[in-house]
């Protein structure tokens, strides 16, 4: 990360302790939590993913607490979110919703700087953050600071959002469905941007989808969920994709779960054959996911394609085999990022 | 006719300070019943805002108020109060109620819930959350309601004339005009009245524009 104007006040570990919600006494109405307990450590995404009233919601709301727990605690670097004074948790939160939530009657400057100016940092110190996290999300600040929010589109009122969540440089964020609301070319766009800028801030991250498919690919961590507010399993992507714990995971996961694992690896991960002639085969960068080789290896009908290594120098020949045998279990999958 | 011109030019300029004096009082009388009104009904929107039970209840009285002939409220008042400001105020004030309590409430029911629930996420305390949030995005819809009541309310004023000569701005003007069949004096007294109230909703325009860019932004992006 680039110097700041703010001390980097890095990442926060998270863990629910047999964390529970109950609305009416006595049943588990849509948004309950049931006796949920996970460790984040610090640094991760963690997605919360399942069916729309499964509680993942509620639950993220618990963490800075827009809605108290009925029983258990939640730990942000080990002490209780319920023994920090409310307004001085949320600050030290970053909180990104669906709706944005922009304040329509500030510059996207000064909604921006809408923490920093609560927490009474100088307005130089502000206008400085405010200037640095716009570049940082992509918004040209010469073009962007003084305009309303209405002037923007869905896609860089977004940005904006996180942007304003980052600004105080919190340890934690919570997202919840931060993607949803922007049509799928901009939702990819902005995943994988926000994907590049974790690895640069590596802040403990808390996030919210109902789409398996975007907590594949934003989570380090998924918990899926299940109605009732039950955790069905929690783990890495890969492994909950290959060994769903339960009928009801599988199911959310979707019969394709194996294309799904394919797209957590790329072609850097796949066994090789010697080249031979290569004479008209296809070349896959060493990045290529697996899923996308595949496709394309089906579609162009020849007996592989050239894996190439980090440097585009020809690897070995890539075959559908080669590709079905990267997900056996003896291949280990090699951490991203 | 008598061969008397409509307007009477001479009549007018012999009578310049006292029609000035009355357009001071006039508008005296109408600013004073806004601003008693809206503080009143800042209060009552409040209440309904925190008791939604009771805003229909609110709602009924300030129109049942409302469907009061104003010549008639003035004539009882008369009886009660007997003749003063305060007689001429009353009425005035009331009808404000029926025009500011819906808009405030409406204002504050406008702040949407999305940016509600970002200001309580990112760590307002209720008062910054108030001041800073939801007043000045209510402030277009409590704008408007103040900008209908002072129109109106300067209609009214007039009405106060049969409170007698000390009372009714301009008003005293139409009345007199009208006991002398006197047109020039009903066309001052009529024609500043509507002036003066179109003055008011151009200020309120302008004052609006000046606290909410944002909504300039808004229509620009259009």
């Amino acid at each position: 990360m680039t110097a700041s104007a703010t001390g980097h006040s890095g990442a926060a570990s998270l863990e629910f302790r047999g964390v529970t919600k109950r609305y009416d006494p006595g049943t588990n109405g849509p948004g309950a939590v049931n006796d949920l307990s996970f460790h984040v450590p610090a640094g991760a995404i963690c997605v919360l993913v399942g069916p729309s009233g499964c509680g993942k919601t509620t639950s993220l709301k618990m963490v800075n607490r827009l809605i108290e727990p009925s029983a258990g605690e939640i730990l942000l670097d080990g002490v209780n979110v319920q023994s920090v004074e409310v307004t001085a948790l949320r600050r030290r939160i970053g909180y990104v919703i669906q709706q944005v939530g922009l304040f329509p009657h500030l510059t996207i400057g000064r909604n921006v700087a809408v923490v920093p100016g609560l927490e009474g940092w100088s307005k130089a110190r502000q206008r400085a953050r405010t200037l640095e996290l716009l570049s940082l999300v992509g918004l040209d600040p010469a073009r962007y600071e003084n305009r309303y929010p209405t002037q923007l589109s869905g896609g860089e009122r977004q940005r904006v959002g996180v942007a304003r969540a980052l600004a105080a440089d919190p340890p934690l964020m919570l997202m919840d469905e931060p993607f949803a609301a922007v049509d799928p070319i901009v939702r990819e766009r902005l995943q994988d941007e926000f994907l590049r800028l974790q690895r640069e801030l590596a802040k403990t991250i808390l996030f919210v989808t109902h789409d398996i498919d975007e907590a594949i690919k934003m989570g380090d961590l998924i918990a899926v969920m299940a109605e009732g507010g039950h955790l069905a399993q929690f783990g890495q992507p890969d492994d909950i994709l290959a060994r769903p714990a339960s009928e009801f995971v599988a199911r959310f996961v979707g019969a394709d779960r194996g294309l799904k694992r394919l797209s957590l690896r790329t072609i850097a991960d796949v066994e090789v054959e010697p080249l031979g002639n290569i004479d008209g085969l296809p070349a896959f960068p060493h990045d290529t996911k697996l899923r996308d080789a595949l496709a394309m290896l089906l579609v162009a009908d020849t007996r592989g394609g050239v894996a190439l290594d980090a440097d585009g120098r020809p690897r070995g020949v890539v075959t559908v085999d080669g590709i079905a045998c990267a997900l056996g279990d003896a291949v280990p999958l090699r951490t991203a990022g | 006719m008598n061969g008397e011109p409509l307007v009477r030019w001479d009549w007018i300029f012999a009578h310049t300070g006292p029609i000035l004096d009355r357009v001071g009082q006039h508008l005296y009388l109408a600013v004073l019943a806004v601003a008693i009104g809206f503080a009143i009904s800042f209060v009552l929107a409040a209440i309904a805002i925190r008791r939604r039970r009771l805003y229909p209840l609110v709602t009924l009285l300030a129109t049942a108020v409302y469907t009061i002939p104003s010549f008639a409220m003035f004539a009882a008042l008369v009886v009660v109060t007997g003749l003063s400001t305060f007689t001429a105020e009353v009425p005035l004030v009331l009808y404000t109620f029926v025009l500011l309590v819906p808009n405030i409430v409406a204002g504050f029911d406008s702040v949407p819930q999305d940016v509600l629930d970002a200001a309580d996420g990112m760590g307002y305390t209720a008062g910054q959350r108030w001041w800073r949030v939801e007043l000045p995005l209510a402030i277009p819809l409590v704008v408007s309601g103040l900008r209908l009541a002072t129109v109106s309310t300067i209609g009214l004023v007039t009405v106060s004339a049969i409170l007698g000569n000390q009372f009714g701005g301009l008003g005293y003007y139409i009345l007199d005009g009208y006991h002398r069949t006197f047109t020039t004096e009903i066309l001052v007294g009529g024609l500043l009245s509507i002036a003066l109230a179109v003055l008011a909703d151009f200020g309120f325009v302008l004052l609006q524009r000046l606290l909410t860019p944002w909504s300039a932004a808004r229509a620009a992006a259009r």
